[in-house]
This record gives C-alpha cells, sequence and structure tokens, in this order.
C-alpha cells in the first residue's frame, strides 16, 4: 500500500474543514452563559479525544494483524497509531484541563469520568515507546508491542465503564441540554470539528508511513548497492524497523 | 514499487497439521500445569523470597501510612483505600520477580522444548501468583485490622470480603503474568511493572476499593454492593480471555 | 511403520536478527542415524541453526523439515522426539538434581525410573538430592545431559557437548550422546580432528553462510581453518 499518495489533497482537507469548523465555532456557536467564551475550547477538545481513542483501537487492530500474519508492516501502522494518538491524547489532557479550570476553576477535576478515564489510558500508552526502546531484540520488540497494543485496545472500554461507574453519583455532563442532546447550533461546529480532526489524523498519519518506509527502503537499496559496511547499523530505537530484504 | 515488507512465509496453507500414528504423546495441560505449578510453589517454599518481601513490605506500608495520613486509626472509604493500595504495591514486587527465576535459569527454553500446549505455563503462573498474594493477605490483613482499623466488622462481613478478595486477585493474577511475562524480556524491567500493571488495575482498583468500603464503615449496612463484583467479575472475563489469546506470543521466541 | 529417510532437511533456511543475517540459505540433509558436525567462528549462526532445529525459532524463510515434519507449523508434533544440550543447562539451581530431572520427566511424560537410571548411569546418584547450586560444572554438565536424552529423543542438538566435563565424565556420558547411540546427532565444535572424528557430514558457517557442507572424507582441515579467518 503506497502511503504517500493522496496526501496534499488530504493535507489541504484538513486544513479547511479545521478552519470552517473553528470559525464556525468561534462565530457561529452560541456562547455558553456560565463559561463564556472557554467553554469553546469543547470544539477542540471532544473531537480530539474521540479521534485518539479511535486511533489507540486502530493501533490495536493493527497489533492483532501483525500477531497473526507476522508482518512487519502492520507493527509499523500500529506504532505509528500509537504514537500519533498519544499526542492528540496530550493535546486532550491540555485542553480538559482549560476546560475544566474554566468550568469550575479548578486546573484539573475529578468529576468528569471521561477525562479521568483518559488520563488513565494516556497513563498506560505512554508506557508504549519506554517497553519498545527497552526490548532489543527486534523481533521480540514488534511482538511484544502488538500484545501491548491489542491489550491496551480491549482495556480502553472496560476502563471507561469502570470509571463511570465509581462516578456515577457526581456531576452530569458538562455539554448536555436538558433534553440530554447536542443544541442544534453546537452541532454543526461540532461535527465538522470531528471530521477534520479525523482528517488531521488520517493525513498525520499517512505523511508518517510513507516518511518511515520511504527511508527504510532507501536503506535497504543502498545496503544491496553498496554492501552491508555502507549502512550504518541502526542504533537501539523504539521504532518499527523494516527488515532488509 | 511496493512498500511491503517481503516476508514469505514457510507455514503450510492448510496451517499446522493433526497428531499421526507415530507422533510422541502431547503431554495433557493439566499434568503439565501440576508439573509447573509444583516447580513454581516448591521453588518458593525451598527458597523463600517472593512471599516474605511482599508480606514485609505491606507491613512497612502500614507503618508509612499511619505517619503519612497522621491517623491511629481509619475507617469506611479511608480504610478501604489503605487497604487496597497496600496490596496492590506489595503485588508489584511480587509481578516483577514472577518469570525473573526463569529467565536466569533457562527455565522458559526448558519448558518450551516440552510436547505440551503453552498455555500451561499462563495457568501456572497465575495460579501461583494468587496463592503468593492470598498467602500475602493472610500476613497483610490482619496486621491492618491489628494496626490500623478502627471498627470490627461484623462476622457476615468477612465472607463477603473473602469474595472481593478472590475476585480482585484474579484480576491482580491474571495482568500480573501477561505484564511480568512482557517486563522480564526487557531491560528496564522494574521500572516497567508498576508503569504498565498500574493503569491496567484501576478498575480493580475501583471495584475492590468501593466494594470494601461499607464493610470497613463504622456504621451503616456492611454489605458489599453487587455492581463491584460485576465489575470485578468483568473485569477478570476480559482479561482471562485476553491473556489465553495472547500469552503465546509473549513466550515463544 | 518405516522411518523416514532424512531425519532433518533444510532448504534455503534463513534466519535474521534485526538486520543482520544470523543464517541465510542453509541447505542440506541428515540422514537418520547419522552425525552432522558444524564448525564455525562464534556468531557463524551455529547455536540458531540448533535452536530452530529445537523449535525454538521460528524460520524467517526457507523449508525445515525435522523427522519428516514442516517447521513451525508441526513442531508441536516433534518437540518430544529432540534432545537440546545448550550452554545454558536449562535447570533451576535451588532444586536438586533429582528434582530437576523429575519436573522434566513429568513435561515430557516420562516415568520416573528413567530419571534414577540416567542419574546412575552419569554417577550423580549420590548427589541427587542436592541442589544444582552446589554442583560443580562438570556436575552440572552431566546432569544436562540427563535432561536432554530423558525422553529418549531421535533427534539430538548438542552445543559443545564435552565443555566442562573431564575425562572421566565425558566417558560416562559418550554413550548417552555419542555416535554410537543411534541417534541422529547434530553437534558443534571447534576442534576440527575430534569434530571430524565422529561425524559422518561436516558444515561450516561463516556469517550466517555456508561455507561449505559435505561428508567428512571430503572436508580437509584447512578448509575448517579458512573459517576463523
Amino acid at each position: 500500500m503506497l502511503y504517500g499518495t493522496r496526501l496534499r489533497a488530504l493535507s489541504i482537507a484538513t486544513l479547511v474543514t479545521m478552519t470552517a469548523a473553528l470559525a464556525l465555532a468561534f462565530f457561529y456557536a452560541p456562547m455558553d452563559a456560565d463559561q463564556g467564551f472557554m467553554q469553546k475550547i469543547f470544539y477542540i477538545h471532544v473531537p480530539l479525544g474521540i479521534v485518539a481513542l479511535c486511533g489507540f483501537v486502530w493501533g490495536g487492530i493493527n497489533g492483532i494483524q501483525h500477531l497473526r500474519t507476522r508482518d512487519p508492516k502492520y507493527d509499523l501502522r500500529s506504532y505509528v497509531a500509537i504514537h500519533l494518538s498519544l499526542v492528540l491524547g496530550a493535546g486532550v489532557l491540555i485542553t480538559g484541563s482549560i476546560w475544566a479550570r474554566a468550568s469550575w476553576g479548578h486546573w484539573w477535576v475529578w468529576d468528569e469520568p471521561t477525562l479521568v478515564s483518559f488520563l488513565i489510558v494516556f497513563l498506560l500508552y505512554a508506557t508504549y515507546q519506554p517497553m519498545r526502546f527497552s526490548i532489543e531484540d527486534r523481533e521480540k520488540q514488534a511482538r511484544y508491542a502488538s500484545v501491548f497494543a491489542v491489550t491496551a485496545g480491549a482495556f480502553v472500554p472496560l476502563n471507561f465503564i469502570a470509571v463511570r461507574l465509581a462516578q456515577a453519583y457526581t456531576h452530569p455532563r458538562v455539554f448536555a441540554t436538558a433534553d440530554g442532546g447536542l443544541p442544534a447550533k453546537m452541532q454543526l461546529p461540532f461535527y465538522l470539528s470531528l471530521l477534520g480532526m479525523a482528517l488531521l489524523y488520517v493525513t498525520l498519519w499517512r505523511y508518517e508511513m510513507a516518511s518511515k518506509n520511504t527511508s527504510w527502503q532507501l536503506r535497504a537499496l543502498r545496503r544491496k548497492l553498496a554492501g552491508d559496511d555502507a549502512v550504518p547499523p541502526v542504533g537501539r530505537t523504539a521504532a518499527p524497523t523494516l527488515p532488509s530484504s | 514499487m511496493t512498500t511491503r515488507a517481503e516476508l514469505p512465509h514457510t507455514e503450510s496453507p492448510a496451517g499446522p497439521s493433526r497428531p499421526r500414528g507415530d507422533d510422541p504423546p502431547f503431554v495433557p495441560l493439566r499434568v503439565a500445569v501440576a508439573a509447573l505449578l509444583r516447580k513454581e510453589l516448591g521453588l518458593e517454599l525451598r527458597a523463600p523470597q517472593a512471599v516474605p518481601a511482599m508480606s514485609l513490605f505491606s507491613i512497612t506500608t502500614l507503618v508509612v501510612f499511619h505517619f503519612a495520613l497522621q491517623r491511629g486509626q481509619v475507617d469506611g472509604d479511608l480504610a478501604s483505600g489503605v487497604l487496597w493500595v497496600t496490596l496492590l504495591f506489595a503485588a508489584m514486587l511480587g509481578i516483577s520477580r514472577l518469570f525473573v527465576a526463569d529467565h536466569e535459569e533457562g527455565g522458559l527454553d526448558g519448558f518450551l522444548l516440552a510436547p505440551t500446549d503453552r498455555t500451561a505455563m499462563l495457568v501456572a503462573k497465575a495460579v501461583g501468583l494468587f496463592a503468593f498474594l492470598a498467602a500475602v493477605e493472610v500476613v497483610a490483613i490482619p496486621a491492618f485490622a491489628l494496626m490500623l482499623l478502627g471498627p470490627s466488622p461484623p462476622i457476615a462481613a468477612y465472607g463477603q470480603l473473602a469474595a472481593l478478595l478472590v475476585l480482585a486477585d484474579a484480576g491482580i493474577a491474571l495482568v500480573g503474568t501477561m505484564v511480568g511475562a512482557m517486563a522480564v524480556q526487557t531491560r528496564t524491567r522494574d521500572l516497567i511493572v508498576p508503569l504498565m500493571a498500574l493503569p491496567l488495575l484501576i478498575p480493580v482498583v475501583i471495584g475492590a476499593a468501593k466494594g470494601t468500603a461499607p464493610l470497613l464503615a463504622t456504621a451503616g449496612p456492611h454489605s458489599v454492593e453487587v455492581r463491584w463484583l460485576f465489575v470485578l467479575g468483568l473485569y477478570d472475563l476480559v482479561f482471562g480471555l485476553l491473556a489465553f489469546a495472547l500469552f503465546d506470543y509473549l513466550i515463544e521466541d | 511403520m518405516a522411518a523416514p529417510p532424512a531425519a532433518i532437511e533444510l532448504e534455503g533456511l534463513t534466519r535474521r536478527y534485526g538486520e543482520r543475517v544470523a543464517l541465510q540459505d542453509v541447505t542440506l540433509t541428515v540422514p537418520a542415524g547419522t552425525t552432522l558436525v558444524v564448525f564455525g567462528p562464534n556468531g557463524a549462526g551455529k547455536s540458531t541453526l540448533l535452536r530452530v532445529l529445537a523449535t525454538l525459532l521460528r524460520p524467517h524463510s526457507g523449508v525445515v523439515r525435522v523427522l519428516g515434519r514442516a517447521l513451525p507449523d508441526d513442531g508441536w508434533a516433534v518437540r518430544g522426539r529432540i534432545g537440546l544440550l545448550t550452554h545454558e543447562p536449562l535447570l533451576y539451581r535451588d532444586l536438586s538434581g533429582r528434582e530437576n530431572l523429575r519436573f522434566h520427566a513429568r513435561l515430557h511424560g516420562v516415568a520416573f525410573d528413567r530419571v534414577e537410571e540416567l542419574l546412575e548411569r552419569v554417577g550423580l546418584r549420590l548427589r541427587a538430592d542436592d541442589r544444582v547450586h552446589t554442583y560443580s560444572r562438570g556436575m552440572v554438565q552431566r546432569l544436562a545431559v540427563c535432561r536432554a536424552v530423558l525422553h529418549d529423543p531421535d533427534v539430538l542438538l548438542l552445543d559443545e557437548p564435552r565443555a566442562n566435563l573431564d575425562p572421566a565424565a565425558a566417558d560416562l556420558v559418550e554413550p548417552l550422546i555419542g555416535a554410537a547411540s543411534g541417534r541422529t546427532r547434530v553437534v558443534t565444535s571447534h576442534d576440527p580432528a575430534g569434530g571430524l572424528a565422529e561425524a559422518d557430514i561436516a558444515l561450516g558457517l561463516r556469517g550466517g553462510r555456508t561455507a561449505f557442507v559435505a561428508p567428512v572424507d571430503h572436508v580437509r582441515n584447512a578448509e575448517i581453518g579458512a573459517l576463523y579467518r
């Protein structure tokens, strides 16, 4: 699968969608009576969170494929998916903290179960790269990383259920209206932002996949043409390495 | 030009074959598990390392809690929290050591050469860890009751506490076996175990701590809410299935 | 039921280690009951070859057949008929010699009298109840030999089997793992004369690649020496 195609089209689509979403959020969506302008960070925070979680699950799916077929390309896909989601996850926690400050006056609250669950998931996935780095055997590293990706992926829903049950007696969801759904004027910017975040993720994922694949193919070519000695040995790394053919 | 890494497989399209008449006997799972467990428990009895250390550590933790919380007695939520944090941290020690002896003395290879199902190692290690946790609890819980617990729970509460302990320990044993197997291959074993195991065990902490709190309260109904037993049971089921599906990949080469 | 004519068949066996190649395109056949000796400097791939044959490592490409069964798919079927002796004795230091062997006996479905028989034959019966960490290196090696042949394997994979053994001890283990035992054997060796003397086929490995593979009478000492330069 070629990852480098359609990158330009995807980038433009991402830019356009995100700009439109942010514009709508700032100018079109209603201002929240209690929280004021800061509430608008919700349009970034929640879509980021949803996309990050989907990314983690996508990492787990690729992990399953890697274990089943032992094809290292799936390991690379899993690695890129997880480490991108982790970056987005940091964004979720930061924007969540800003939102908590706006809503409740504190930089962190335990009342919002989704945010708390997300923190736990983030802490778990943050061990992914250190674990990879500390296993030197490449094949073992990839295999263990895939087991981790699958386990952590299955853990995500379990964790959300448990934390939600634990918080059952506290504050209701912040952005629900009396009847439980999103008010109409908030829906368009929200869904547009969600689409934009998804496009952002896909674009970044494809970009990184293309970049890594190309550099490994270059290495393999150099090795073939100029011999093993022309290529400096790769030191310890957490990133997957593709075997030279 | 393709970006796929070439990795031709040697597996036949039909996959692994069926037993034939001239194959050596395949040792059944229960026999292998029994042999492994016997070795595991035998080693610990012969040269006790894990259980004494974990027990001592749990008592020390209780002392630290006394000074950290600046309290002579705890009850209810606080008591439940202190108890479960103590047990959890003692478990971290046990998980770190779980596969070390096998890894260092080549026991894993010895097992991998045997004509038996790899799952036997998972079952034996998980049951072994469960047994170690139970042994530590025999020391830690009376110590906790003596040193820090305020109210004396009624007899009826003990049965429910035991149920919570069994479910929680099963979850810790399953996660611990997986994380222990992963960590033993890394160079930073002692760091990786708590970092990976603790987030994974938070649902267990939630279910166990919330479940135990009413049992240790001074007043009120001393009964566990069913939902926490459900959370623990669901967790054990999910991780049991995960471990069963994934463990083979962790110990093969 | 006729035994398969070839105990071990390799065709283009390749196994990588990261970017390096541990074994590249190894092809040979070992008929049943014969001995293959493997020469090569450290890092040439000898141990990797043994581990692949022992079903501990999967081949990355190529065909591997042991006792007529293809690896890695049918590894489970032949595991019980292969014995491996490596640098690591695969014994628990805190258990006694007898307990170690009984543990392996249970895992392989072997009766305990076989354990006693082997302990007697290698001269460890008197020390059988002492913990392995009290054993000398020679005793550990003798116990490891017992472990390797406990289940009466048809194929023996031996990585420098006589390391740490004095001549007396070597004589004790010889009938168990030597050429006269009738098993198919793969032996690694750094000793050209000794290695060739006990083998039927010789394989020379260098950097994972085959330098030579031939019946022993066609192999000259100079070829073996060349591997180490």
